[in-house]
């Protein structure tokens, strides 16, 4: 059974970076017609999203948010000494851009880093890695870099994804400190599914060739697509969530001995409005304490759920505060945590 | 349970016209990935039943869906 606990470990700073480019999507309308956009819009609850400039890459937005995280923390750099960069659009195939991303920070060459390649799950994830590694006590400071340019994976063209998707990033800060309480998180993993979203070439079990950029009709509806842009079946996998997202909530609940009533705040993966307030209602959580970033920023794959901390939790993270986090998607992975912070420093949001 | 069902069908995917048990109900032009998400959740909530996403590709009228609940409240 994946469930991991921890003391003595814990999140003590974050800071977010989206792109200044903000995408009105009632007007996202060059392919489809505004009546049809509006009603798709309407139903999702994303009203805006952000989009990076051709020439900005997940880790450039991740590299604003740690130079925030840095300056308003006054970390000193040759104390980090683990970097996790978590994202499904690296600046390359190789080699990783959190090795790229310890020199551009100026990080010592005694630090670790290495990229995960997880979608919407990959915070907890990314937490549970900085968390386990930071049991070693010659590890003084963990940077977890999350960053995401889904706006560069969809087509436009295809209404199932066209309006959804938006770019952002996250750096967060993890210490050890008595300070912090125990921690919990249950990780999961369904591989039978990887085909509900998926980017079909352009790895190596299908290379990039031009028939894999080659844009085609899809489906009876007109959609279009190449093979190397994103699809996804999202019904299957709201299907999926409500059945299993709730049934590992119970299990990390059991299991630390806690009441899903007595969190000072619920943190979801923002996929869409209609998924989170059907999750708000099945778990009968307060809407109050369930704070959302679905209509500003869209899904911003991995890097909503602590995108939506920065930006919504700013002033109300001082003191002590228990969180309680789900995220869930592309694998299909999934994860639950429960996470103590103490006068969490949230960085005002940085725009580029 | 079929005229409760097939009120909360029409609500869920925004349906003014008719709906009958033998209607298919991918012919509708309410019908898209917005209505199925509608519907699963609709379900759920009702019934307390999940149908699975290769099982409801199965499915091909309103009364199909009604067979398949029924399966899982008998």
């Amino acid at each position: 059974m994946a469930i991991t606990c921890f003391d003595g470990v814990g999140l003590s700073a974050l800071a977010a970076c989206v792109p200044k480019h903000v995408v009105d999507n009632y007007a996202y309308t060059d392919h489809f017609p505004a009546e049809m956009v509006r009603d798709i819009v309407d139903k999702v609850g994303i009203y805006e999203r952000r989009f990076a400039d051709e020439q900005t890459c997940s880790s450039d937005l991740c590299y604003a948010a740690a130079e925030q995280l840095i300056l308003d923390n006054e970390i000193d750099r040759s104390e980090i000494d683990l970097l996790i960069f978590i994202s499904l659009t690296p600046d390359y195939r190789m080699p990783a851009s959190s090795i790229l991303l310890q020199h551009r920070l100026g990080l010592s060459n005694n630090c670790i880093a290495f990229d995960v390649s997880l979608g919407c799950s990959g915070f907890i994830y990314g937490l549970n890695l900085a968390f386990s590694l930071m049991q070693q006590p010659n590890l003084r400071k963990a940077l977890i870099l999350d960053g995401e340019t889904r706006s560069k994976v969809y087509n436009p063209k295809d209404r199932n994804v066209a309006f959804l998707f938006g770019d952002g990033a996250v750096a967060a800060l993890v210490e050890r400190d008595p300070k912090f309480g125990k921690s919990y998180f249950s990780m999961n993993s369904d591989g039978s599914r990887g085909d509900l979203i998926k980017i079909d070439a352009g790895g190596y079990r299908q290379m990039s060739s031009p028939e894999t950029v080659q844009e085609k009709v899809i489906d009876e509806h007109g959609n279009v697509r190449s093979m190397e842009n994103g699809h996804m079946h999202g019904g299957d996998v709201f299907n999926f969530v409500i059945r299993e997202v709730p049934k590992d909530i119970k299990r990390l609940l059991e299991y630390s001995g806690e009441s899903l009533s007595e969190f000072d705040f619920y943190v979801f993966h923002q996929a869409n409005n209609f998924m989170n307030e059907y999750l708000i209602k099945k778990l009968k959580l307060d809407p109050a304490k369930v704070p959302s970033t679905i209509s500003k920023f869209g899904n911003t794959s991995s890097v909503s759920l602590p995108l939506t901390i920065a930006s919504e939790l700013g002033n109300k993270l001082s003191g002590h505060k228990k969180l309680f986090l789900s995220s869930f998607g592309v694998g299909l992975s999934w994860a639950t945590g429960i996470v103590e912070t103490e006068d969490c420093v949230i960085s005002k949001l940085v725009e580029i | 349970m079929d005229k409760d069902f097939i009120t909360l069908f029409k609500e869920a995917i925004e349906r003014d016209a008719p709906v009958n048990t033998e209607d298919k109900f991918r012919d509708y032009e309410e019908w898209n990935s917005l209505a199925y998400l509608s519907v699963i959740a609709v379900i759920d909530e009702e019934f307390d039943v999940i149908i699975e996403g290769n099982t409801f590709r199965g499915l091909n009228t309103v009364g199909d869906i009604i067979a398949e609940i029924e399966k899982h409240t008998a």
